[in-house]
């Protein structure tokens, strides 16, 4: 039987510890090897990356012979709109300010959930914004705008 | 007595008002957060990190242990009240007591858990401040051989301990130990898996991954079944055990406290393995066996116990050898060397304040813990019963501004969405995160350890193996590997994570 429907996860994890192990094998390459006595930076990780390949290899070929539990449901919804709105709070925290970016990741990240409400959220919104605002701006002084350079500040 | 000298010493240390506050902070702080559902002492640790930067060190770190032990108070509160564990440790407790909460006991159960953890608190600092001492003079005696071995040990507890595949866990570890080598080279100065990109110059920040892998990874994989919590108990009547309770709860207070201290110490344990083997010892020596899983206070009092004990223990590795047992304790050194101070055997001689300040006030944190909790358990009841979809967009928010607060970029926001990413591929791939953490710590002190002992042994590989303790360390650790993939014990594995 195909081993990525009856055994997935031993499939994919080895598939994934031998391409970030050759990666690594690769990249180390560039990088002086030294000898024993003197390690040099290329020695470790390829011992390392050659090593994670074997992991690899031995979960792959285990996945044609034993069978494992299925990988189950997928949130990509959630997992899709919670990384969007991280990216989104870094790209626009210092050019429009804590008082835009943080009400947007409030509201853009609780719309992953089945129960979004907008107005239990745009309450939160408002009660986190003050809450970061006077704590971790004014009470610790992480160094972040309030309104950003985009309007002139 | 060299031992009272020293405590004292460790008194007048922390029992200064303001390091009793930043405790008391501590340990509140740790609840609040510890107590949401789905987080657990790690994520809250990571969450909380960045409050510590600008204390002293002394303070910062009597901060972060007074999270720690108040993070795992309150993932115990969860699971009795909503079946809900935060982490591994309080899975045991949920068993009990949550029975115990819907039988209208959930404030006897809190309360046995506070009595339980304060006892175990208690005996363990004193193992502590015992053991300490005479474990650093011998590890001060140790090459790099031995340190290196001594993190193979480490690693490959972590792995037998590791839930799911062995296989599997022994990757995140070497994955781990990649990633931590990331920037520039100690040694040569030589960029290594920085793809040029100048901000992975000193690295992938700790504080990044822990949260990218134990915050948003968390939420996403929570948000796959949003079930319905309404069967939250409102209401905590009595707090009081009865004459009964308080009779069955002292032997199982007493063995649990034995059990966690003991596992507790060893490399790659931390609390969970103590809870574990606490409640699988007391289901078989109890007279009222037949009540476990239907809301037996026994298991309640010894998984609490030894957790407790086991959270106090795990100490002694970290300050005494430098070497994490667990995630929280990799948290705690990077605070540790945030602060400026280099983790080892040399902290007891060189920082004797220090290390004496952080052990006198764990006895403070758990008095806080109980004089603190028991009053308080009705705010910990509505904190408890905050829906999820108004609980992580917070989460997040917290999560956001503490990674950019670190080094004030944007780039360790991206940074931990990325990790966020591979965090739910390793969940939904059966890949425990915990040993990645580790070895990612781990990964250049045995880089450094390792040159070292092939430079004395004039390039000799067998040095590790010729040394009579670094061979012992390694030997333990195989064994540990072998009895693991053992057929029976696989088996017996398999079931002890199920449970």
């Amino acid at each position: 039987m195909n081993p990525i429907a009856r055994n997935a996860k031993d499939f994919w994890t080895g598939f994934f510890y031998i391409g970030v192990g050759s990666a690594a094998l690769i990249i180390s390459r560039d990088y002086d090897m030294g000898t024993a006595v003197k390690m040099g930076p290329a020695y470790f990780p390829t011992i390392l990356s050659a090593l994670l390949m074997v992991i690899g290899i031995i979960s792959v070929v285990r996945s044609f012979f034993k069978s494992g539990s299925p990988i189950g449901t997928v949130a990509w919804k959630g997992l899709v709109i919670i990384v969007a709105a991280t990216f989104l709070f870094g790209m626009i925290v210092r050019g429009a300010g804590l008082i835009i970016a943080l009400p947007l990741l409030v509201i853009v990240s609780a719309s992953a959930s089945a129960r979004f409400s907008w107005k239990s959220t745009v309450a939160e919104a408002a009660a986190i914004t003050v809450f970061c605002i006077v704590v971790f701006l004014k009470g610790l002084g992480v160094p972040l705008p309030i309104l950003g350079s985009w309007f002139g500040y | 007595m060299e031992l009272l000298a020293n405590l004292g010493l460790g008194f007048s240390t922390s029992f200064t008002p303001l390091n009793l506050l930043y405790c008391l902070a501590g340990v509140f702080l740790g609840t609040l957060i510890g107590v949401l559902p789905g987080l657990g002492p790690t994520a809250t640790i990571a969450m909380l990190l960045p409050v510590t930067f600008t204390l002293p060190p002394v303070s910062a770190l009597i901060m972060l242990a007074g999270i720690y032990y108040g993070s795992q108070y309150g993932g115990s509160t969860t699971s009795i009240l909503v079946n809900v564990p935060g982490e591994a440790a309080s899975v045991v407790t949920a068993l009990d007591g949550y029975q115990m909460a819907r039988q209208g006991r959930a404030g006897v159960a809190l309360t046995t858990a506070a009595v339980g953890s304060f006892f175990a608190g208690t005996v363990a600092t004193i193992i502590l401040a015992l053991f300490a001492p005479p474990l650093a003079a011998v590890a001060l005696k140790f090459g790099p051989a031995e340190f290196f071995s001594l993190m193979v040990l480490g690693l490959l507890a972590s792995i037998v301990l590791a839930r799911g595949s062995l296989l599997h866990a022994m990757g995140m570890v070497l994955l781990g130990l990649l990633l931590g080598l990331v920037g520039a080279d100690v040694n040569s100065g030589a960029q290594r898996f920085t793809f040029g990109i100048l901000r992975l110059a000193d690295g992938i920040g700790f504080v990044v991954v822990a949260m990218g892998m134990f915050g948003l990874a968390e939420i996403v994989r929570n948000l796959e079944n949003e079930e319905d919590r309404s069967a939250v108990i409102k209401k905590v009547a009595s707090l009081m055990p009865t004459r009964e309770d308080w009779k069955r709860m002292i032997g199982p207070i007493l063995r649990g406290t034995c059990i966690g201290s003991a596992v507790g110490i060893l490399p790659g344990s931390g609390s969970i393995l103590g809870s574990f083997a606490a409640y699988a010892i007391e289901k078989k020596v109890s007279k009222n066996s037949k009540e476990f899983g239907k809301g037996a206070i026994e298991g309640v009092a010894a998984p609490e116990s030894a957790n407790n004990a086991g959270a106090q223990t795990s100490f002694i590795p970290m300050l005494t050898l430098g070497i994490p047992s667990n995630p929280v304790m990799a948290l705690m050194i990077g605070a540790m060397i945030i602060q400026g101070i280099q983790p080892g055997p040399s902290v007891i001689t060189e920082q004797p304040q220090l290390f004496w300040g952080i052990i006198v006030s764990m006895w403070f944190g758990n008095l806080f813990l109980v004089i603190l909790n028991l009053p308080l358990i009705g705010m910990w009841v509505r904190i408890v019963s905050v829906p999820y979809q108004l609980l992580f967009p917070a989460i997040l928010v917290f999560c956001s501004i503490g990674v950019f607060s670190l080094n004030n970029t944007e780039f360790d926001v991206y940074v931990m969405a990325i990790f966020g990413v591979l965090g739910y591929i390793f969940v939904k791939l059966d890949c425990e995160p915990a040993p990645m953490l580790l070895a990612y710590i781990l990964g250049p002190m045995m880089e450094e350890y390792m040159r070292r002992a092939l430079l004395l042994s004039r390039g000799d590989p067998t040095v590790f193996f010729t040394r009579p303790i670094s061979a012992g360390l390694l030997a333990l650790g195989v064994l540990a590997i072998i009895a693991a993939s053992l057929p029976a014990m696989h088996k017996k594995r398999e079931e002890a994570f199920r449970e």
